[in-house]
């Protein structure tokens, strides 16, 4: 016959207070640094600088004639400037050499980007600031590290479906299903 | 029950008289909406069409012999048979316009929806969706992907409705008000004899507004109730007939049923 272990701590606080911090540590802190992996833009691109320059927005990011949203610049738009080097950043040199001397659109994290069945509109939400939805880039000189969900490859950053109806709700706008989704 | 009303009513009126079942509607429908061509197209039971072209006869020989081609859409039902079935939601009639929709990722593929539509409008994915080398550059991005298991049905193209009201915005216009033919699905559009005519069939400066009132305009088994936002129009007798199969209900396309 074995012989009955004898412990004496066992019934204690200690060995739950130990489990529970074992486990917020690992619930908030390990599995999320598993789960998201951390990637970096491909050109250290700098919103500052350029709002320094004078630019607007939508000189950038602007609504073709149907209505809908260009959202990010492509080379052409780019290159109106940067066709040639006119900078001393490095970063500018990297993206002239790489990309646009080369003819390759910059492949840009997108923070907020969305699955295929979901539809927004820019237009309807054109009275909102961009910083209600969007990470605030506008002053950023380096651009925040994008998280990616290593199971289902979205980002960490981008918009969930709780956020929309919340604010549709609160807004009194109509939370149909095919209101956002297609 | 009580058939939910808005202030828009998104409805297509089909001219039965002018279509020449040439299957334009479902072939644009089948681009528009990413169908992808299947493997063995000849199994009827598989097969994916929304917008489906069914021949009617009126089962007479000789000189007497008379075809007509009706053009099927998902009839947008004022009160649809397959939205209370549906036990997790994934198909509600709650937008204004009235357009029944239906989310692809929530639906469980039970097809309780399917065996309650009378109108057979809805498919089920039986394999994930192959598209020939090459044809998955030339997807649209107005419908999502839909994986086996789940079932879609046509949707009127609803985000050409969200690219309308995104142009009436640009434009200055009202999104809630749109002009008519500002926003049309791709069968009415492509529809070479003008046969489908799309527009809110509740605004009198849209063509439906009459076309949907005339004498000859009937719905699809109108005895059910299910009140649907699809019309029909045919000047000849026994196609309306067929259209409520013989049932009598005292509308114009109704007659005694039929011995």
């Amino acid at each position: 016959m074995e012989e009955k272990k004898q412990c004496k701590g066992c019934g204690g606080a200690l060995p739950f207070v130990i489990g529970f911090v074992a486990a917020v540590i690992a619930g908030w802190v390990l599995f999320p640094n598993l789960l998201y992996s951390k990637k970096v833009q491909p050109i250290r691109f700098s919103h500052k600088i350029h709002q320094e320059q004078g630019m607007e927005c939508s000189g950038c990011h602007a609504f073709r004639d149907d209505g809908s949203y260009a959202g990010l610049p492509n080379n052409d738009k780019c290159m109106e400037c940067h066709s040639d080097v006119v900078g001393s950043d490095p970063a500018e040199k990297l993206y002239v050499e790489e990309y646009a001397k080369k003819g390759k659109e910059v492949p840009w994290l997108i923070y907020q980007y969305q699955p295929d069945n979901v539809i927004f509109s820019h237009k309807a939400h054109e009275s909102f600031e961009c910083k209600s939805c969007h990470l605030e880039l506008e002053k950023s000189d380096t651009p925040p590290v994008y998280y990616e969900n290593r199971l289902s490859g979205y980002s960490k950053q981008t918009m969930k479906m709780w956020q929309c109806e919340r604010c549709h709700a609160e807004n009194g706008v109509s939370n149909a299903c095919h209101v956002c989704h297609k | 029950m009580k058939a939910k009303e808005f202030n828009i009513k998104w409805g297509m009126v089909i001219d039965l008289d002018k279509c020449t079942g040439c299957g334009a509607c479902m072939t644009a429908c089948q681009v528009e909406n990413n169908i992808a061509p299947m493997v063995d197209a000849s199994n009827k039971l598989r097969t994916l069409s929304w917008m489906l072209v069914y021949e009617l006869s009126n089962k007479k020989s000789g000189a007497e012999a008379e075809v007509a081609y009706l053009p099927r859409p998902c009839m947008q039902c004022g009160n649809p048979a397959c939205v209370p079935v549906c036990p997790v939601i994934a198909t509600d009639k709650n937008e204004e316009g009235g357009i029944v929709s239906q989310i692809y990722p929530r639906c469980i593929g039970c097809r309780y929806c399917m065996a309650a539509c009378p109108y057979h409008a809805r498919y089920f994915n039986w394999e994930d969706p192959i598209f020939p080398k090459g044809m998955e550059k030339a997807l649209s991005p107005n419908t999502s992907a839909r994986p086996r298991g789940v079932v879609e049905k046509c949707n009127f193209c609803h985000t050409r409705l969200m690219k309308a009201k995104d142009k009436a915005r640009q434009d200055g216009g009202n999104p809630e008000a749109l002009a008519d033919g500002a926003y049309m699905p791709a069968c009415a559009e492509i529809c070479p004899t003008g046969a489908i005519s799309f527009g809110d069939v509740k605004n009198k400066e849209h063509k439906v507004f009459e076309l949907a009132q005339g004498k000859d305009a009937y719905r699809l088994l109108e005895k059910l109730g299910l009140n649907p936002q699809v019309y029909y129009v045919s000047k000849r007798e026994w196609v309306r007939k067929l259209g409520d199969n013989y049932a009598a209900t005292g509308k114009p396309g109704a007659a005694k049923k039929h011995s």
